[in-house]
């Protein structure tokens, strides 16, 4: 019996739906699947900062329950930041479409979804923008490019513009330096002015807000949380580390992550700090109100950003430091290099920072007189003014995950590998179209670090994880260093999945590793409170 | 005999299988998935090809382990898992490798009567769908597992917290009862 | 469909020139008022578009870095990628738009296995180095034949159009002798054009706007070639209604043939669409915050001229507001 006496084609079964759809990418659709994208704020936060729409909604909703003239506020918020900012309007009038950034995102590689290329993520923006803003576009219409905005545009936006990790990877590549990032700023702003926005980026910054940090910490609770590490450390040590808090007259505020003393592996970092800190006998302090480096302000407006960043400069003022020191963290010091002068400046009442050990003067940060802590620690080993023990992360064959901020908008990269190469034996890059400038996101910055965009985050996140792996299977790497509290968080899962067996680090804990004390008694455990140089992941042996 | 045959063409075939997955993309994204050469610029067409062809040299080979088999779909499964694809869609291209194959050895097999090798590679086809299952349900699981112990990570410091201050009130109690003792 | 509507726009646009002056004698109309309009419209859209992106403010330094940052004496910084300073932005400008410095960094050359070359290896460009070598040569050529056109805007001709057109014309093949740049800017155009249609994801995003200056410029180019080395127009009469032009006495000499006003039609056609369109990313590339800024926002203080208070949760509000906390954690407060 030949295939053709059968009357059945088998293929028909597997045919459903099973070519891509077919589209203009001007007809707006969005298949909300679970997974892939972030649920809504709930409306006790909108309320508490005072933003627009709070309600009950979730974007797999069929009514979104926009505001009634929702297209107005739109159009005027539109109008609104072309008039204000330069780079808007010039990204919205410049882009020629030659397509060098379609295959820079993440987003792209991983997922293959043509609505993820930087360039069209702009136009779904873009096109709005030609149809209402330009000459050309209100004659001709969708011939010029424009298209009409509609709930379905909106709601494009939505998932597309929290589907940006704002790590401008693109941007390097724009022959015009068109900055993604800044348009998925403009656009979430435009969303938040209809009640728009995810709960893993705004409930942070209600809670900052409110509290002094992202995770809500009240004053005693930041208080026990810092004695709890430094109680750690007297186990792993035998040293007792001093722990000011809220010490007027104090030469520095020392600021970092939330995310440093509340989550593991961040907690191991934050233990490196207050250990370098206690060793070199820097006279600092901590504060409860500033309790956050973070700025999760910076993923939703410009606005909030600035009520966040604010605080960091009032605490400095009102404690009197002669400057101010941060720890790791990536998307802060986007905001502390590129906006916290600006927006919150002159810091006039503090001194231009000089490191009172070193007599280093930080001559980049004499205005915004803050200092990243991979400058200083940098800065400390090269002039060898803290005793380290590198075999002590012997056991460790470490890489370095440049974070997108810390490169893109600081140009960070020497500093924290000296740093690492200071404490450990064994180092290696990963390869150099992962790193440095061209580094991949994690995929779960910008407020998209939450469970339940879990897959949207494996797919953005497998540029980076193939590098991983690549660097595991080459030099047995088993640690993936960074300088960023949402990596820490975030690279967990994506290592896990991409790269199983690779333990995602803070650099400072491997400072703490290798920091030799005074006092200190035989270390045994490393700052995980693991027997020193056991190999990971040897359970088979 | 069959064997013999699909080893002379293993190129052919492993390319125009490796296209046919491709094509399951859109198609603005299919061929830059194909055309770049770069495993890390480009790392979903180096992985899964990598996939491919061990999957297809494991499948020819007598006695391969199941382990190494795994390890090949694996490579491509694992993306397509996290992918906008349904079950079915994520997996077709298990399948889509009989139809591969009848399309360039279908002369051959005809003129050398090979049809009932065919068969037996086609059941063989059968339980490597089967194996994917499993890795495919693998990968699905892992990433529900991912999103739990992301919450439980969070949960974890709190207790841990929680637990220090109930230390620390109890050691302040008996503080603050030991001198009462003495007086 | 999007390359269609704009082939079919730059053939109405030939047609229209064609008919207008061969069937209906409007030679006045084609020589000389389309193209005194066109320059007006470009040069008022040109300004006013400059003007409009420099007067909106730039709120923040956003400089995307590309590079180490100069920090710490001893760490040597890449002051080309992170400028440190105005000088060096200037530079970073300047090897920007003279030699598209991003673009190139699409680029990557690269050894693969290859069975049958010799060796084993051959060289493999990414894709996006045609993109860049496309973009760079149509630019340049764009530059020089702008420059030999000036023989006819400029009695005495001016000092520097010789010099082109005998570097254009070094291999000295052919008579009149073959420029070079026109050859190769059809061949760049091509390329550009070719690529939008064959890279898939490329014709996913193009749009009418993309494809309708590829074709115009096509269209320049192609009537510029058939004018100097097949259909011979009268060089002496084309020269009379430029110089005319110029002089504001505007003549328009009989028999110049109607390529030449198709020619001069399409010119028109492009630079009253110049101001309007993303050709406008010839000024843009100079404005754009992220390259025009130097990476130093925090040794000098960038000002936004609409910074405006915000509501901050200030210390003494927060401070109140968890006093007992406070107190019972032993922390230090303000107010006692």
């Amino acid at each position: 019996m030949s295939s053709e006496e059968l009357d059945i084609k088998p293929e028909d079964l597997l045919k459903f739906d099973y070519d891509p759809p077919k589209q203009d990418w001007m007809d707006p659709s969005v298949a909300f699947r679970k997974g892939t994208y972030c649920y809504s704020c709930a409306p006790k936060h909108l309320e508490y900062l005072e933003m627009a729409n709070p309600r009950e909604w979730q974007p797999h909703d069929k009514d979104w329950k926009l505001p009634e003239n929702w297209k107005e506020i739109v159009f005027e918020g539109m109008r609104d930041r072309l008039s204000k900012y330069r780079s808007f309007q010039l990204f919205m009038d410049i882009c020629v479409r030659c397509g060098a950034c379609a295959d820079k995102c993440h987003f792209f590689i991983g997922s293959g979804d043509p609505k993820n290329m930087p360039v069209l993520r702009a136009e779904l923006l873009r096109s709005v923008y030609r149809n209402d803003f330009t000459a050309v576009g209100k004659i001709l219409g969708k011939l010029a490019g424009g298209r009409e905005l509609t709930e379905d545009v909106i709601k494009e936006w939505f998932y597309y513009f929290y589907q940006c990790t704002e790590c401008r990877r693109c941007s390097v590549f724009c022959p015009y330096g068109i900055d993604t990032a800044e348009i998925t700023m403009m656009a979430r702003e435009l969303l938040n002015l209809l009640g728009l926005n995810i709960t893993w980026a705004l409930e942070p910054a209600a809670n900052c807000q409110r509290t002094g940090n992202h995770l809500g910490i009240q004053p005693h609770t930041f208080k026990d949380s810092l004695e709890f590490f430094q109680d750690e450390i007297e186990d792993i040590t035998g040293v007792k580390v001093n722990l000011p808090i809220s010490k007027k007259g104090a030469d520095v505020l020392f600021v970092t992550p939330s995310g440093d003393y509340f989550a593991d592996p961040g907690t191991f970092t934050l233990m490196g700090y207050m250990m370098l800190f206690h060793e070199i006998g820097l006279d600092y302090t901590w504060s409860p109100y500033a309790s956050e480096g973070g700025n999760f302000g910076l993923f939703n407006s410009h606005e909030l950003m600035k009520q966040l960043n604010a605080k960091i400069y009032a605490e400095a003022k009102r404690l009197g430091v002669k400057w101010i020191l941060g720890g790791e963290c990536g998307h802060m010091w986007r905001v502390v290099n590129q906006y916290m002068d600006t927006m919150n400046g002159p810091a006039d009442f503090l001194e231009e920072p000089v490191s009172p050990i070193t007599g280093t003067k930080f001559e980049n940060a004499k205005s915004t007189k803050m200092v990243h802590i991979a400058e200083f620690t940098a800065d400390l080993m090269k002039h060898n003014k803290v005793k380290l023990d590198p075999s002590r992360n012997d056991s460790l064959r470490v890489t370095f995950h440049d974070s997108c901020n810390p490169s893109r908008a600081m140009g960070l990269l020497e500093e924290p590998r000296h740093v690492l190469k200071s404490v450990c034996n064994h180092f290696y890059e990963m390869p150099e179209n992962t790193i440095r400038e061209q580094t991949y996101c994690c995929a779960g910055g910008a407020g998209l670090g939450t469970d339940e965009n879990m897959e949207m985050r494996m797919r953005g996140g497998f540029p980076r994880g193939n590098a991983l792996r690549h660097v595991q299977e080459k030099h047995d790497v088993n640690r993936l260093a960074c300088v960023c509290a949402i990596d820490r968080a975030t690279l967990i899962p994506l290592a896990d999945y991409w790269a199983p067996g690779v333990v995602v680090t803070g650099v400072h804990e491997l400072v703490g590793n290798a920091l030799v004390m005074k006092g200190e008694k035989e270390r045994e455990l490393d700052m995980r409170g693991d027997p020193l140089n056991e190999m990971e992941g040897d359970e088979d042996v | 005999m069959l064997r013999d045959l699909l080893s002379r063409k293993r190129a052919r075939i492993v390319e125009k299988w490796f296209d046919v997955i491709l094509e399951t993309y859109p198609e603005d994204t299919s061929k830059f998935l194909k055309k770049g050469k770069d495993p890390f610029a480009n790392p979903v067409r180096h992985t899964i090809l990598q996939g491919v062809e061990g999957v297809y040299d494991a499948l020819l080979k007598e006695g391969q382990s199941p382990e190494a088999l795994n390890d090949f779909l694996d490579k491509v499964i694992r993306i397509r898992a996290v992918q906008d694809f349904s079950p079915s869609q994520a997996l077709a291209f298990v399948f889509s490798l009989k139809g591969v194959i009848r399309e360039v050895l279908g002369k051959e097999i005809r003129e050398n009567h090979l049809h009932d090798q065919l068969l037996l590679l086609e059941t063989r086809i059968d339980a490597l769908a089967l194996r994917a299952f499993d890795v495919y349900m693998g990968c699905r699981e892992e990433i529900y597992e991912l999103r739990v112990s992301e919450v439980k990570r969070m949960r974890e410091q709190a207790l841990r917290l929680l637990e220090r201050t109930d230390r620390v009130f109890q050691k302040r109690k008996e503080d603050e009862d030991a001198p009462s003792r003495d007086s | 469909m999007n390359a269609l509507y704009a082939l079919f726009a730059v053939v109405v646009l030939v047609l229209l020139a064609f008919l207008g002056v061969s069937a209906a004698g409007l030679q006045v109309v084609f020589g000389v008022i389309v193209p005194y309009a066109a320059v007006s419209v470009f040069l008022i859209g040109i300004v006013y578009r400059v003007l409009k992106w420099a007067t909106i403010p730039v709120p923040f330094r956003i400089t995307t870095v590309c590079g180490q940052q100069k920090s710490l004496p001893w760490i040597k910084s890449s002051p080309l990628e992170s400028p440190p300073n105005g000088l060096w932005t200037a530079a970073r400008m300047a090897l920007e738009v003279l030699a598209f410095r991003s673009l190139f960094r699409n680029t990557s050359i690269s050894l693969a296995s290859d069975d049958k070359a010799p060796g084993g290896k051959r060289i493999v460009y990414s894709a996006n180095f045609f993109l860049w070598l496309g973009a760079i040569a149509f630019h340049y050529c764009f530059l020089v034949i702008l420059l030999r056109h000036f023989r006819f805007f400029t009695e005495p001709v001016v000092f520097f159009v010789p010099l082109v057109q005998v570097l254009d014309g070094f291999f000295q093949v052919g008579a009149p002798v073959v420029y070079m740049t026109g050859l190769i800017i059809l061949g760049a155009l091509g390329y550009l054009l070719f690529r939008r249609f064959a890279n898939p994801q490329v014709r996913y995003i193009s749009l009418a706007a993309d494809y309708f200056p590829l074709f115009l410029l096509l269209g320049i180019v192609i009537s510029g070639i058939l004018m100097r080395y097949f259909l011979k127009v009268d060089v002496v009469k084309a020269k009379e209604l430029t110089m005319g032009l110029i002089g504001f006495h505007p003549v328009v000499p009989d028999g110049i043939g109607s390529l030449f006003y198709i020619h001069l039609f399409l010119v028109s056609a492009l630079v009253v669409y110049f101001p309007f369109s993303k050709l406008m990313h010839m000024g843009g590339v100079f404005l754009s915050p992220t390259r025009n800024l130097s990476n130093d926002s925090r040794a000098r203080r960038h000002v936004n001229p609409w910074n405006y208070p915000v509501h901050v949760h200030t210390y003494e509000e927060w401070e109140e507001e968890y006093r007992d906390k406070i107190e019972a954690a032993g922390i230090p407060l303000d107010k006692g």
